[in-house]
């Protein structure tokens, strides 16, 4: 019956022209996978020159020229926080698995607008050609855009003055369009489309977190629309928005960057928190301790993220009482941050835990985005962030919640789900042996890029003193470790893929209570035909 | 297949105008943001930003202040530019008259402008400028050289406000861009 009602499209036109969440999720998934591979790429070559000291390897991708390959150096930097920003976790965790299992969780059978769901999906490609596209023209006497993912004017205007600028702020002009049009999406799915009984206080805690992270870009993204259009007058049209000899403020631009800069990072990290809550419930065979807590915290930190911005800016000569609340309002946050660590350990405390592997990166993602939040208390002090701020403690800060937090998080859905999403199981030694690879390597290169701040190492520098070379060295022996795990992930994905056998609707037996459980692996083409009822 | 019921339409069609509601109202202030900036440094003295008066009430307070005088000159502007005097000390609520003294090192004729504050920045709320040669852009002959004057009081407010108790100094600082710097590319 169900099959004559609705079209199921097959070739070229299922994907093109889908209008399915469960397709789109998986084409966000597999964009996000590529786009990590150019990113952890870009890290690669940053990595190897930074391993000794001297510009050593860049020159062999500029003919031997010590200043392009400087450039080049930036350039890269550049591209990957932009990339790993937003085409890499941002479509992993809110387009991927958002798309997948938000409708499923509260029991729809669709996104709200699943044509206006198309177009956020395939705006990303164009988004991320046009910043291919910007390596290729000129930046600042060389190719690409190398001003960091921050941009900052006057280094993006007066020091960018050929058109690779232009292209990556029209490439952030798509990404934020395509994000605005998600985030609109998954407000009216969650508000209007809840199957009969889900009110949204027994709501899953991942849905709660798609929630709180689709309001966020709502709110945050045009700011920084706003904030590289101004930028884009400023280059092209004669404005002065953000030049002081025309009578506008530099410091403008950090205001409206960091307005969406801040929120933004919270926006990588709560879809994170949800799926975590799912996974530590599931193998404690426990509910999660405190869902209305935890619910609320994600609600909490957003609503706090917006008022903690100027936090990145301590060094512009900010009065002291300005700083004063900065400092407090951003310690603020560690509470609910709190909360929610201490609930996931309550909720282990006293269960049968299954170490399954996506229990292990849930498990690493806690204890490594800990680490990440204190160092994150620590520089939320003016005083100390004078000293260490753009140095490598920053990096490491900021990677420990990002590429390890928000990294772990992706990994851990991936494997949770991924038995659900295509029906095959993931091979169990290679999925563990590529946690540990990922869980030693990501701690060999950022942790001792704390010692490397402390000892005043600035980043987004490709050469260094002597004096610095040990922990580099130690740092790039860890990116290769990491570098192996993700070839292990590769091979674990192909194996996953081309696996014979089946897993049942079930996988993770009754602590696993979320809908998408009581679907088929992989689920119908369209389901709820008849929409589920929530006691 | 439950196909979208039309009160689901309708419910979803609401929510997507609050949304973009929301939408509008964030592009909005974004695209204020400049005014509102400048608003808020004026209100504020954020960053030392001075403030504007036509005349001191006339109250002359016995504490005394020393105000600095600073100068800089960006590179794209061939032009000295140095305060007459290092320093002032006057009273508080007393009106000084003071100049900087700029020359036009090139062989053209060039407009400036020049951008100010105040440090300690809490000092700037009470920093009052009657005239200043930086409301206006300056032009200069090629080798022309002039006195600019800049008139202020400090607010005798100041005394009232116990944070600026331990301010004996202010200082004064200019820097002097080329107007229109895009013309001379």
């Amino acid at each position: 019956m169900s099959d004559q009602a609705h079209a199921n499209p097959t070739g070229w036109r299922r994907w093109l022209l889908s209008t399915n969440h469960k397709d789109i999720g998986t084409m966000y998934l597999i964009f996000a996978i590529f786009a990590g591979l150019v990113g952890g790429a870009f890290s690669g070559l940053m990595r190897g020159e930074l391993m000794e000291p001297g510009i050593n390897y860049l020159t062999m991708f500029t003919n031997g020229d010590v200043e392009a390959a400087k450039h080049f150096f930036n350039v890269l930097i550049s591209g990957h926080g932009l990339i790993m920003v937003f085409f890499m976790v941002m479509p992993a965790l809110i387009g991927g698995f958002g798309n997948w299992f938000v409708p499923i969780m509260i029991g729809a059978p669709d996104m709200a607008f699943p044509r206006m769901n198309n177009i956020s999906f395939w705006l990303l490609p164009a988004a991320i050609g046009l910043l291919i596209l910007s390596t290729m023209v000129e930046g600042a006497t060389y190719p690409g855009v190398g001003a960091g993912w921050t941009i900052y004017a006057p280094l993006s205007t007066s020091g960018h003055t050929g058109p690779a600028v232009d292209l990556a702020i029209f490439s952030l002009h798509l990404a934020g369009a395509s994000s605005i049009m998600g985030a609109i999406n998954f407000i009216c799915t969650i508000f209007n489309m809840r199957a009969p009984g889900m009110t949204l206080h027994k709501m899953p805690l991942f849905v709660w977190s798609i929630l709180v992270t689709v309001f966020l870009l709502l709110l945050s993204l045009p700011v920084l629309a706003g904030a590289i259009t101004m930028l884009l007058t400023d280059r092209n049209f004669g404005t002065h928005f953000f030049d002081a000899a025309g009578g506008g403020d530099p410091l403008l631009y950090q205001h409206l960057f960091w307005f969406f800069g801040h929120p933004e990072v919270y926006v990588l990290i709560l879809p994170g928190f949800g799926l975590v809550s799912h996974i530590i419930s599931t193998f404690s065979g426990k509910p999660i301790f405190g869902y209305l807590g935890m619910a609320y915290a994600m609600v909490a930190i957003g609503v706090v993220g917006f008022i903690v911005w100027a936090h990145h800016m301590y060094t512009v000569g900010m009065d002291v009482d300005t700083k004063a609340y900065f400092v407090a309002a951003t310690m603020v946050i560690a509470v609910p941050t709190g909360i929610k660590i201490f609930s996931w350990l309550a909720t282990m405390w006293g269960g049968s835990i299954r170490f399954e592997t996506p229990m292990l990166f849930a498990l690493g993602m806690i204890f490594l985005f800990t680490i990440g939040g204190v160092t994150g208390v620590v520089l939320a002090n003016s005083g100390i962030d004078t000293a260490m701020h753009d140095t490598y403690y920053v990096v490491a800060h900021f990677h420990y919640t990002m590429s390890m937090g928000a990294l772990f998080s992706i990994f851990a859905g991936w494997y949770y789900w991924i038995g659900k999403m295509s029906g095959k199981p993931y091979p169990q030694f290679v999925s563990k042996l590529h946690f540990w690879l990922t869980f030693i390597g990501v701690n060999v290169i950022f942790f001792p890029q704390h010692f490397l701040g402390l000892a005043g190492m600035p980043r987004r520098i490709p050469d260094y003193p002597d004096a610095y070379s040990l922990w580099n060295y130690v740092s790039t022996v860890g990116y290769m470790i990491a570098g192996v795990g993700t070839l292990v992930f590769l091979v674990g994905v192909f194996m996953t893929l081309r696996s014979k056998e089946r897993v049942g609707d079930n996988q993770w037996g009754e602590s696993a209570t979320t809908l998408e459980w009581t679907l088929s692996s992989p689920p119908p083409f369209h389901q709820f035909n008849e929409l589920p009822r929530i006691k | 297949m439950t196909a979208q019921t039309v009160t689901q339409k309708e419910s979803n069609f609401k929510t997507l105008m609050v949304l973009l509601v929301i939408l509008a109202f964030m592009v909005g202030l974004v695209s204020i943001s400049v005014p509102l900036y400048r608003l808020f440094c004026q209100a504020t003295g954020y960053g030392g930003t001075t403030q504007k008066a036509d005349a001191s009430d006339g109250t002359i307070l016995a504490r005394d202040i020393t105000v600095r005088f600073n100068s800089d000159v960006n590179n794209h502007l061939p032009w000295n530019f140095k305060p007459v005097q290092r320093s002032v000390t006057l009273k508080i609520g007393e009106e000084a008259l003071i100049f900087y003294k700029a020359v036009n090192n090139s062989s053209e004729t060039i407009t400036g402008t020049a951008t100010f504050n105040v440090t300690p920045f809490k000092a700037a709320q009470y920093f009052n400028k009657i005239d200043c040669f930086c409301f206006t852009e300056q032009t200069l002959a090629p080798g022309e050289e002039v006195d600019m004057p800049v008139s202020f009081f400090i607010d005798p407010d100041m005394a009232k406000d116990i944070r600026l108790d331990e301010v004996k100094e202010i200082t004064l600082s200019y820097t002097f861009f080329r107007a229109e710097l895009d013309d001379e590319e």
